[in-house]
């Protein structure tokens, strides 16, 4: 289970980007967060790793306060921790294989890293997991090389290699096509179904929401203004959520 | 940004023609003063000496020394007096030599011109008549007269004439020479001279990029402001890795001495050698191979902890035995390898000088080591320390550390201002900067809360930029004086001058590549728990490698340009040559080093273009 209690982040500028957040994530939901462009959500998925350090507040995942943890300790969190970004973030030069194989670093040695080793369990491991994301045949390929879906994957299955409890996916489908979109939802649904990963992922499109989550909470500048069912979301609350004058299309 | 508007409401121009008229004449007078400063005279320009030595020195540059003939030479030398002695009539005389001959007036009036008419020298060739002076007709000082050629029967006429500052009593000459290449033409002495020190000056440039590649590698990372502006420390575990430093530094120097020592008692057995250094490294492997396959858990117990540093602990000492023995071998082997090598015995020189070169740094590399061990040992324990204590706690013992550290650290600085300037006081020296350095720390310690993360990293950024922009700011020909006293006139001070450049300089590109790599990949490293060594090796490296080659092929380049020069304060190379004959008025020899440079420089110039087009 995790937990969010209060967290706020002011930005070095000044920009107030989350106003006491909370809520709760079950162990094994699929949990959507919603919210206009600018109205915090990558802020708040980032706070939950600490890739961003919330400004006050915290986060409490089975127990232990992520927010107090040491480095060392922090990297241990992390660890289980999956991120899968908007803009992929794959190292471009590099080949697929390792890309993926990075999953594994908080698991190796560093001194291996040193000479880019990985043990070979790590090495079948990554293959595997690209078998299991549909690109078996792109490990020697540079990232670079490849389409944006196909890079996605990649990026899912760096996410993997960590075996991960909680997957924090930010916008992983709003760089992609429609029908690219809902291949690589249905991927983290069936990680999220299969292996009991809980999946928090932020999105911009509501049928999204409607198809994949179980839960939705949304934000609109940094405040927490809906937490409930994706059905419970009716026009009202989608002024609420999106503005008065927000559009509901499909 | 605004536009601005043109402005109708007409300024009153009176105003600005002022202002025109004020800027022109500052402008006027800033040019005239540089006239003056740099003292813009062509009278000295229209000067006849002047003249006359750019027309000898221009045409001799434009005759490069690059290949030798045999010659058939023809010299006859005519005995002359200036001015004609007491009571003696000017007279037709001959000279011979060999078949040749040449008639001219026995004496003659300073200042005067006289003909001289050779016979049976070679046929259409060039005979340059000069005037020797002094009574050595053998002299090679000789003042060139006259150009002509001879006709086809081998005859010449020439107007000479007479120096007027010459008058003498003894006997003078008038030297005619003409002579013919024979043979093939093969390399001069000043081309082959040339050779050798363009040879040198690429391989400095080389050695230098090199040396300067591989260290300003880690730096870049150090000067680069995305990089070290998210390393935070709490006070605590700062204070303790500074005063790990010291700590570290001693005990590694004086265990890599006490090693030196050791090994150095078996310099003489290279099958002992040989054996040590298998040994040795079988056992690092062994014991690096065991601590690694640990995982990075931290092991639990004590017992255990401990035992994993001191294997720790043993391996180090082993590699650097190992490294020693090393050494020794490859001297050994290297000097036995010189002779049956023959022409190859430049590897074994390699060899020989590569393990003294091992050996040398062998006790500043274990210092280094053990202090960055100890360092980072004590850093992590101050940062669990720190975690662990009471706010309350963690003020005490910063206090307490704080100032150790700044006492530490200034009397350091102290001891270093007292070798340069021998100061000497122990007062100045040792205890006031204790107490400045401790009321430094404890100033901090007090103002900081006592278990904040300060940010180590943006000072150390600071810090590096600094020292890289101060050595940045000295050119390599002015380090290359310096360098000339540490090592010796030669390339190897040349290497080592244009080494350290080449460090200040990559370090400021290479760490301006960093900045700007893309932070996402970054991001994701990091967020899958890799640590910071990690996180560079797999998110920054791969980001930075095709402007790394680039900018190292540049500096390459401009090596070699810098490795042309950099003789000229005796730091080696060709310079070295050019300058000597330059000062020697051998332009002739100038221009074939003037010329292998230009070939040299536009050379590198293209590769380097043509590489960097490849690779980026
Ligand atoms: N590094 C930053 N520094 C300052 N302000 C930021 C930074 N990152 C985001 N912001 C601001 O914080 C707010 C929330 O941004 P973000 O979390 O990216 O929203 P979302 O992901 O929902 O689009 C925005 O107003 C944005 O401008
Ligand atoms: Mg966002």
């Amino acid at each position: 289970m995790l937990e969010a209690r209060n967290i706020t982040k002011v930005y070095e500028g000044g920009v107030q980007a989350l106003t006491d957040v909370s809520f709760t994530v079950p162990k094994g939901q699929f949990l959507a967060v919603i919210g206009l462009s600018g109205s915090g959500k990558s802020t708040l998925l980032r706070c939950i790793n600490r890739l961003i350090e919330p400004t006050s507040g915290q986060i409490f995942w089975n127990g232990k306060d992520i927010t107090a943890a040491s480095p060392e300790e922090l990297r241990r969190i992390r660890r289980r921790i999956g991120m899968v970004f908007q803009s992929f973030n794959l190292v471009h030069r590099s080949k697929v294989l390792t890309n993926v194989l990075a999953g594994r670093l908080g698991y190796t040695n560093p001194a291996w890293s040193l000479f880019n080793r990985f043990s070979k369990a790590d090495i079948e491991k990554a293959h595997q997991t690209l078998a299991r994301v549909d690109i078996p045949d792109k490990a020697d390929y540079r990232a670079d090389e490849l389409s944006g879906g196909q890079q996605q994957r990649v990026g899912i299955a760096r996410a993997l290699m960590q075996d991960p409890e909680i997957i924090l996916a930010d916008e992983p489908v709003a760089s992609l096509d429609p029908a690219l979109a809902h291949s690589i939802m249905k991927h983290l649904e069936r990680i999220n179904k299969e292996d009991g990963v809980t999946v928090l992922c932020s999105l911009h499109f509501l049928d999204l929401v409607h198809k994949y989550a179980d839960r939705v909470i949304a934000l609109n500048e940094g405040r927490l203004v809906f937490e409930g069912l994706p059905g419970e979301i009716d026009d009202k609350k989608f002024k609420e959520i999106y503005g008065r004058d927000a559009e509901r299309v499909g | 940004m605004t536009q601005s508007k043109p402005n109708h409401e007409a300024k009153p121009s009176v105003w600005r023609s002022l202002r025109n008229g004020l800027f022109f004449a500052i402008a006027i007078l800033t040019i005239a003063y540089a006239f003056q400063v740099t003292g813009v005279d062509l009278e000295e320009f229209r000067k006849e000496s002047r003249q006359q030595s750019r027309v000898r020195v221009m045409r001799a540059l434009a005759r490069p020394d690059v290949f030798d003939f045999d010659r058939a030479e023809t010299t006859v030398n005519s005995p002359v007096h200036l001015p004609c002695p007491g009571g003696v009539e000017p007279q037709i005389q001959r000279e011979e030599s060999g078949e040749a001959y040449v008639e001219s007036l026995s004496c003659s009036a300073a200042g005067e011109i006289i003909t001289l008419t050779g016979y049976n020298f070679p046929p259409n060739t060039d005979v340059v008549v000069s005037f020797v002076p002094g009574n050595d007709p053998n002299s090679t000082l000789a003042l060139t007269k006259a150009r002509v050629k001879s006709d086809s029967q081998g005859r010449f006429t020439a107007e000479v004439e007479l120096p007027k500052d010459r008058e003498s009593d003894d006997v003078q000459f008038l030297r005619s020479y003409a002579y013919r290449n024979v043979g093939a033409p093969r390399w001069s002495k000043s081309a082959l001279d040339t050779w050798d020190k363009i040879i040198e000056t690429v391989f400095m440039a080389f050695l230098a990029t090199l040396l300067g590649t591989i260290l300003s590698f880690p730096l870049s990372f150090l000067a680069a402001r995305n990089l070290m502006k998210n390393v935070r420390s709490p006070l605590t575990s700062i204070a303790l890795n500074l005063l790990g430093w010291p700590l570290g530094i001693f005990f590694g120097f004086q265990a890599g001495k006490y090693l030196l020592g050791l090994s150095g008692s078996f310099a003489e057995n290279a099958w002992l050698n040989a054996a040590d250094v298998v040994i040795a490294g079988l056992l690092v492997y062994i014991g690096t191979r065991w601590s690694l396959s640990r995982g990075d858990e931290t092991p639990s117990g004590v017992i255990q902890r401990a035992l994993q540093e001191l294997v720790s602990l043993a391996v180090s000492i082993l590699a650097i035995y190992a490294f020693l023995e090393a050494g020794n071998l490859s001297m050994s082997l290297g000097s036995a390898a010189i002779e049956p090598l023959g022409a190859f015995g430049f590897v074994g020189n390699f060899l020989y000088q590569s393990g003294d070169i091992l050996r040398t740094i062998t006790p500043a590399l274990a210092a280094l080591v053990g202090g960055s061990i100890l360092s980072s040992r004590l850093g992590r324990f101050g940062q669990s320390l720190s975690e662990r204590l009471s706010a309350g706690a963690a003020r005490a013992v910063n206090l307490i550390l704080a100032a150790a550290a700044g006492g530490m650290l200034f009397v350091g600085i102290g001891q270093t201002l007292n070798w340069f300037y021998e100061i000497g006081n122990p007062f100045y020296i040792v205890i006031l900067p204790a107490v400045l350095g401790a009321a430094g720390g404890l100033t901090l310690a007090i103002l900081t809360k006592p278990k904040a993360a300060l940010s180590i990293g943006l000072t150390v950024y600071y810090i590096t930029r600094m020292i890289v922009n101060a050595v940045r700011s000295v050119e390599a020909v002015i380090m290359a004086i310096v360098f000339v006293i540490f090592v010796g006139i030669g390339p190897f001070a040349g290497v080592m001058a244009l080494g350290l450049h080449t460090i200040a300089s990559l370090v400021k590109l290479y760490s301006e590549q960093v900045e700007s790599i893309l932070a996402g990949p970054i991001e994701a490293i990091e967020a899958t728990g890799a640590n910071r060594l990690q996180t560079i090796i797999y998110a920054v490296i791969p980001q930075i490698i095709p402007p790394y080659i680039s900018y190292t092929m540049y500096r390459w380049d401009i090596n070699v340009r810098m490795s042309t020069i950099i003789g000229i304060t005796g730091g080696g190379g060709i310079g070295f040559l050019l300058v000597q004959n330059i000062n020697l008025l051998d332009y002739n020899a100038a221009s074939t080093q003037m010329l292998a440079i230009a070939i040299v420089v536009s050379f590198m110039d293209y590769i380097s273009s043509v590489m960097r087009e490849k690779y980026v």
